[in-house]
C-alpha cells in the first residue's frame, strides 16, 4: 500500500540547481475571506528562510500549502518539480519529503518520545524496525533528549517535546523542513534550546522554512526573509539589509513595534 | 553549591500556595461504609418486618420466601447479566463500525451511518425490543438445517440496536474531541488516513468512550428487565411467578420486588463507582 515511488523525483524533471520549493501566484481564501493573495517565493536547497509578518497575514497557511495541509485555490507550489496542486498528487509521497513542526507540538500523547519518532518509519516508510530504533535514539541524542526515550510527552517540558516534535519530523529524512512558529507556546528559557536544535540542523545544510518571531534568531540564521502582510509578501531580501534598511513602510512599522 | 546561604526558613511564609486538585485515590472496588452497611440492613427489616406483621403464623416471613426462591431467583438474574453482556458485546462491535462509518469521508455512507445512528438512538428501548420479537422469525433455515431462535437471543438482538447506535455515537464524539493537531501531525508525517485512525486517533479515543461506555451497560443492565415483558423467563419474569407460587400474598410484593432491586443495585453501583474513578482520572491525568 504504501510502496516506495521514487519515480516522482525522476519524472519532473527537477535538478538540484532549481528551487526545491517554489511558490508562484498562489491564491487561497477561507470562505470569503482571502488569506493568500498571490504569494511567489523560492527556496533553494540548504537555504534558510524566514517568513514573519504580524498575526493573521497568511504566515501559517503560507507554510501548510507547502505539504498539502491546506489545499490552494489558484497558483503553483512545486517541491522538487512536484506540482502539490495537481489533483492526482500523492500527498503521502510529498509528505515524506516535507517535514513539519507544529507550534503546540502535537506529539501523539499515547506513545513514548522514542515511540514517537519510530513510528512514521516504521509504518509509513515500511522500515526494519532495529535500524529505525537506532536511527531514532541517535536522533533523540542528537536533539538533546538522551535519557528521555521512555518518557511519555506529558512527562516532557515544552521545550523537550518540541525538540522530540523535530525528531520525529527528521526520522523520515526529509528534504525541507517547515517549522510554524514552533517558539511560540514556549517560554523564553526553553525557545533557546529549540532555536540551537534548529540551527544544528541548518548548519548540516537542511533546508529550512521558518515562521517565526524571533527577530534575532531570523537576523542571524536567514538566508533570506519575507516579510508578509494581509496575504502579500511587501518586502523579502537578505536579513541584514531587511533589518538596517527596510523600505516599505509597513515592514518599518512592524519591525518598530517588535525590535 | 558551596555558597553558604542560609537554609530556607522554616516559618511559614504568607503566600498562598498553589492549588492542587486532590489525587484520585486508588480504586476501592466497594466502599461500602458503615452508613450503606444500616441503610441495607435498615431496608431489609423495614421491608421484612412489615411483611412479617401481615402474614399469619403459618406462613413463611418475606425473608424465609426469598430464601426458599433464592436459587431460582439468581438464576434469573444471571440471565439479565447474560443479556446485557451479549447485547452489549454485539451492540458495540456493531457500534463501533457504525461510528468508523459515521466518520468516513464518503458523504454518503456517512449520511447513512448518521441516519442509522440517530434512528435507534431515538426510539424507545421498548419498542426496538418488540420490533425485534416479532420481525426476527422464531427459526431460520440453512442448508437444510433449522435453527431455532430462543426468545432470549431475540431479546439481545432488540438490546443490541440502542446499544449500537449509542456505541456509535460515542465513537464518533471521541474522535471529534481530539485537538485536530493530532490530525495534522499524522498528515505531514505521511500517515494515510486508515493509519491514522487505528495507530493515533482510535488508541487516545479507547479512554475517552471508557467511561460512557460503561455508563451505558449499567443503562443496558437495567433495561434487561423490559424482556419480562416480551415473555423471557428473566429475574422480574420470575419474582412474579415466585409470587404466584407463594399465593399471591399482597406482603410479598415489596419485598420480593424489593429483592430484585437489591440484587440490580448491587450488580451496577460498583460499575458505576468505576465508572466515576475512571472519569476523575482520564480528567486528571489527560
Amino acid at each position: 500500500m504504501a510502496a516506495p515511488a521514487p519515480s516522482t523525483e525522476i519524472d519532473h524533471g527537477w535538478t538540484p540547481d532549481q528551487p526545491l520549493v517554489r511558490l508562484v501566484d498562489v491564491h487561497k481564501s477561507y470562505g470569503t475571506i482571502p488569506v493568500l493573495r498571490g504569494v511567489s517565493l523560492d527556496v533553494r536547497k540548504g537555504e534558510v528562510i524566514c517568513i514573519i509578518g504580524p498575526s493573521g497575514s497568511g504566515k501559517s497557511t503560507l507554510i501548510r500549502c507547502i505539504n498539502a495541509l491546506v489545499p490552494i485555490d489558484s497558483g503553483t507550489i512545486r517541491v522538487e518539480g512536484q506540482e502539490v496542486n495537481d489533483p492526482d498528487l500523492d500527498k503521502l509521497a510529498l509528505r515524506r519529503k516535507v517535514g513539519m513542526v507544529f507550534q503546540q507540538y502535537n506529539l501523539f500523547p499515547h506513545r513514548t518520545a522514542l515511540q514517537n519518532v519510530m513510528m512514521a518509519p516504521i509504518h509509513v516508510l515500511k522500515q526494519n524496525r532495529k535500524e529505525v530504533e537506532a536511527r531514532a535514539r541517535a536522533l533523540l541524542a542528537k536533539v538533546r533528549l538522551q535519557g528521555k526515550e521512555d518518557a511519555y510527552p506529558g512527562q516532557l517540558s515544552g521545550g523537550q517535546q518540541q525538540r522530540v516534535a523535530i525528531a520525529r519530523s527528521l526520522a523520515m529524512r526529509p528534504d525541507v523542513m517547515l517549522f510554524d512558529e514552533v517558539t511560540a507556546a514556549l517560554d523564553p528559557e526553553t525557545v533557546k534550546e529549540v532555536l540551537v536544535t534548529i540551527r544544528d540542523l541548518a548548519e548540516e545544510g537542511m533546508t529550512c522554512i521558518l515562521v517565526t518571531h524571533e527577530m534575532g534568531f531570523a537576523r542571524e540564521l536567514a538566508d533570506h526573509i519575507y516579510f508578509t502582510d494581509a496575504g502579500l509578501i511587501v518586502e523579502h531580501g537578505p536579513p541584514a539589509e531587511f533589518f538596517a534598511n527596510p523600505k516599505d513602510e509597513r515592514t518599518k512599522a512592524f519591525l518598530g513595534q517588535v525590535l | 553549591m558551596t555558597s553558604d546561604t542560609s537554609p530556607a526558613p522554616a516559618s511559614v511564609l504568607p503566600v498562598l500556595l498553589p492549588f492542587r486538585a486532590s489525587q484520585p485515590r486508588r480504586f476501592a472496588p466497594l466502599r461500602l461504609q458503615f452508613i450503606h452497611a444500616v441503610g441495607f440492613i435498615g431496608l431489609a427489616l423495614l421491608v421484612g418486618g412489615a411483611a412479617h406483621a401481615q402474614s399469619g403464623a403459618d406462613q413463611l416471613s418475606a425473608l424465609g420466601v426469598i430464601w426458599k426462591w433464592f436459587p431460582l431467583l439468581m438464576s434469573g438474574f444471571m440471565f439479565n447479566i447474560a443479556i446485557s453482556v451479549l447485547s452489549m458485546s454485539l451492540g458495540t462491535i456493531a457500534g463501533l463500525g457504525l461510528g468508523l462509518l459515521a466518520i468516513s469521508l464518503n458523504r454518503p455512507l456517512r449520511r447513512t451511518a448518521w441516519g442509522t445512528t440517530q434512528f435507534f438512538r431515538n426510539a424507545p428501548w421498548l419498542v426496538l425490543l418488540f420490533f425485534a420479537m416479532f420481525m426476527i422469525p422464531f427459526q431460520f433455515t440453512i442448508f437444510g438445517t433449522t435453527y431455532p431462535l430462543p426468545d432470549w437471543v431475540k431479546a439481545v438482538i432488540g438490546f443490541a440496536l440502542p446499544v449500537m447506535a449509542n456505541v456509535s455515537e460515542i465513537v464518533r464524539g471521541a474522535v471529534g474531541s481530539l485537538p485536530s493537531g493530532q490530525w495534522e501531525a499524522a498528515e505531514s508525517l505521511a500517515f494515510s488516513r486508515r493509519k491514522t485512525l487505528w495507530l493515533i486517533i482510535l488508541p487516545q479515543c479507547v479512554k475517552r468512550m471508557l467511561p460512557p461506555w460503561m455508563n451505558l451497560y449499567s443503562l443496558v443492565t437495567m433495561a434487561t428487565v423490559q424482556a419480562s415483558i416480551v415473555g423471557v423467563t428473566e429475574m422480574l419474569t420470575l419474582t412474579a411467578q415466585v409470587h404466584a407460587a407463594e399465593g399471591g400474598r399482597p406482603d410479598l410484593l415489596a419485598p420480593l420486588y424489593g429483592f430484585a432491586m437489591l440484587c440490580f443495585f448491587v450488580y451496577c453501583y460498583p460499575i458505576e463507582r468505576f465508572t466515576l474513578y475512571l472519569e476523575r482520572r482520564f480528567h486528571l491525568h489527560q
